[in-house]
């Protein structure tokens, strides 16, 4: 990208974030494992096209909080959700939301790379095969070209797409999994420390693909590196012990946030 | 910081002193156990050895049956004496066909027809089932009678064992099964080339017989092949299904727990305790007919199914927490997700645990004996209902029996049991293959 492009998607993005409407909003947000809260009263906003970072130190529920919003704690027995949840306008938690569907609007990439044990091909049509995106072959011909495209990923593997998505590096396997969830045309990512397993060169790629996706997909990520949310997020909220305490524009958060706790745990003094 | 900085450097130099740990004792208590292993496979490895040359040395003689070539004379006087065989054809099954291989073989030996003694042995060096075999000929072709055409006719068990060596000769004749001028006889046929050994093609076409140069386990084979495919059809299925909602589906609670327990109890349970569960419910119950393989293959199927249930729930478990993520995570719902990923990933598993459940059932021997599947079955079963033993019954009827050339055929049986066991488990072995390599 030259830097007249560069400057452009910044402009448009910038014009896209003042007048972005919120993409997702939590209200009271309260999760519990059993009798154990790990989330108090949460209230969060996610803005449209805007990467969102959640730091905080282990276990302050920044993950539990990541996953609520595309249901994933529905997987786990005891846990249990309170408070609201919308996606646009539509309560997530609401019985008649199909939990498919959502996840087809909320897409996940998870902390380890997680490609399935097919060819990468499969690995990028498998989402759009069950949510019936495509019909022929040439369509997902096209949804594997682009999803790839759009990961960073097309020119590495172009010439290998029926080898298997496990035979990749690490890096490789963690944008195909971006790439896989690209290609169900969702409107919000969740990143699980997408970069935590990543040398730091496939790192600097991951996070200038996140920088490229902002432009489509509203971004949720979780990162346990100061520098990353720093690099890569416009809004950033900070976690502790299942408390949201501060969530601020980015620049703000690292250079003079609110609350002391914040400073404390950029600063380094806890976490 | 500083303070131990600052400390004698002569610290430093002298290392602290280090406790005894006894590395030699560590070493040699690391060898002994190595040695234990080794012993214990050693141990093993011999058993097995005996226990296949014990089986095969005993065994390997039951694939070959001796038979004697005779120019058998269709006599019409003896088949049909009022030739009236074109109105009635049941005279032609009721012939006395026995005396004509007897005189055929007498002939062949020069023994007087008037010798009557003589002609008894004569008699008795052929198998009974000549008998079925040249009323077939007759049967079939009646224009060979009055033709002498020659005929390969099973040697009697006794024949067959001398002349593969079984007989001792340094017993007295008269506690013998065989006298000298029969042993004259066979050394004599076996000069001109009309006594020999071929390919015991009988026992694995053969059904019972009470004699064993005509008794084969064939009636076994398709017995067993049936409830082979009864326990297939209906244990893996039943099997993997139940694993699956126990694994994937069914909440955590007492009543799943109690299930699990109740599973892994029913996998240890003696298997007669089955076969006596399959004689209350399938036959007396049911009123499905005994000896069947039908029920059969119900009792192995319930016998087979904890082993089942237990290996496909340890294959689903064993898929890794991050495939279901990744297809949960793109939408995919809790069915989706078992069956394009979890349940091929767990596939490897699963069919080896049903292939080691099937090798259990067709090796399995009590609960067919109170089914009744110990009966002597001379025809072969068209269907599942019709009566029929299997290959480890048979084998257990085989061992009862006093002659020598059941003895033969018992080892024998048991190396066609072994082979059947061997091709499983290497089929199970292939079919892991395959699918692991896939990726």
């Amino acid at each position: 990208m030259n830097m007249l492009t560069e400057t452009a998607v910044e402009k448009v993005l910038e014009r896209k974030m003042t007048n972005s409407a919120l993409k997702m909003s939590g209200t009271d947000v309260c999760v519990f494992y059993g009798e154990k809260q790990a989330l108090h009263n949460v209230n969060l906003n996610i803005r449209e096209n805007t990467v969102t970072a959640l730091i905080g130190p282990s276990g302050c529920g920044k993950s539990t909080f990541l996953r609520t919003l595309n249901r994933m704690n529905d997987t786990i027995d005891s846990c249990r959700v309170t408070g609201k949840i919308l996606l646009d306008t539509d309560d997530i938690y609401d019985p008649n939301i199909d939990v498919v569907e959502l996840r087809a609007r909320v897409g996940m990439v998870f902390q380890k790379p997680n490609p399935f044990p097919k060819s990468i091909y499969e690995n990028i049509a498998y989402g759009p095969r069950i949510h019936g995106l495509a019909r022929t072959r040439a369509e997902f011909d096209e949804i594997v070209e682009s999803s790839l495209q759009r990961a960073g990923l097309w020119n590495e593997v172009k010439d290998r797409l029926q080898e298997p998505g496990t035979g990749l590096s690490g890096g490789q396997q963690q944008r195909l999994c971006i790439a896989r969830a690209v290609a169900v045309s969702p409107e919000v990512i969740l990143m699980d420390e997408p970069c935590s397993a990543l040398d730091p060169i496939a790192t600097a790629k991951v996070e200038e693909l996140i920088h490229e996706l902002r432009a489509n997909f509203t971004i949720v990520i979780v990162t346990h590196s100061m520098q990353q949310a720093a690099r890569v997020s416009q809004r950033t909220a900070m976690f502790h012990m299942g408390y949201l305490v501060e969530e601020n524009d980015t620049d703000k958060m690292f250079t003079n946030p609110d609350d002391q706790r914040t400073q404390d745990y950029i600063m380094g003094r806890f976490g | 910081m500083t303070d131990i900085t600052s400390a004698d450097p002569m610290v430093l130099t002298a290392a602290p002193p280090r406790r005894e740990i006894g590395i030699k004792r560590r070493y040699a208590a690391e060898r002994r156990f190595r040695l234990y292993g080794i012993l214990a496979i050693s141990f093993g490895v011999i058993f097995l050895l005996l226990l296949l040359w014990s089986v095969v040395s005993k065994g390997y003689t039951a694939f070959l049956q001796t038979e004697i070539t005779v120019p058998v004379t269709f006599t019409e006087k003896v088949i049909d004496p009022q030739n009236t065989r074109a109105t009635n054809p049941a005279v032609l099954m009721a012939a006395n066909y026995p005396v004509l291989a007897r005189d055929a073989l007498a002939k062949e030996l020069g023994v007087d027809p008037a010798d009557r003694a003589a002609l008894k042995e004569v008699n008795s060096m052929i198998s009974a089932s000549v008998r079925v075999q040249l009323r077939d000929i007759v049967v079939n072709d009646p224009s060979v009678i009055g033709k002498t055409v020659p005929v390969k006719v099973l040697a009697e068990g006794n024949v067959d064992a001398a002349y593969k060596g079984h007989i001792d000769l340094s017993v007295p004749e008269s506690d013998r099964k065989i006298s000298d001028r029969q042993l004259g006889w066979i050394q004599q046929l076996a000069a001109k080339g009309e006594l020999a050994s071929r390919f015991n093609t009988g026992l694995f076409v053969n059904g019972a017989s009470s004699r064993p140069e005509a008794a084969g386990v064939g009636v076994a084979l398709i017995g067993s092949f049936f409830m082979m495919l009864i326990v297939l059809a209906l244990a893996l299925p039943i099997g993997v299904a139940a694993s699956i909602y126990l694994e994937e589906f069914a909440p955590k609670n007492r009543l799943t727990d109690l299930i699990e327990v109740n599973i892994n109890n029913l996998a240890a349970v003696p298997s007669i305790v089955y076969g006596l569960l399959g004689l209350a419910v399938f036959i007396n119950f049911a009123g499905l007919p005994r000896s069947a393989s039908l029920v059969g293959g119900l009792v192995l199927t319930l016998m087979t199914l904890p082993t089942i249930i237990i290996a496909t729930r340890a294959a689903l478990k064993a898929v890794p927490p991050s495939i279901r993520a990744a297809a949960l995570g793109l939408g995919a719902s809790k069915m989706q997700t078992i069956f394009h990923h979890v349940l091929p990933l767990a596939m490897p598993g699963i069919l080896t645990g049903t292939i080691i459940g099937l090798a259990h059932a067709l090796g399995e021997t009590a609960p067919l004996l109170l089914i009744g599947m110990v009966a002597f079955v001379a025809d072969f079963p068209a269907t599942p209902l019709q009566p029929s033993t299997a290959l480890p019954v048979q084998i257990y009827m085989w061992a009862n029996e006093a002659e020598r050339a059941f003895v033969e055929r018992t080892s024998g049986a048991i190396i066609i049991l072994l082979l059947f066991l061997l091709a499983m488990n290497i089929g199970a072995v292939i079919l892991r293959r395959r699918f692991e390599r896939r990726w």
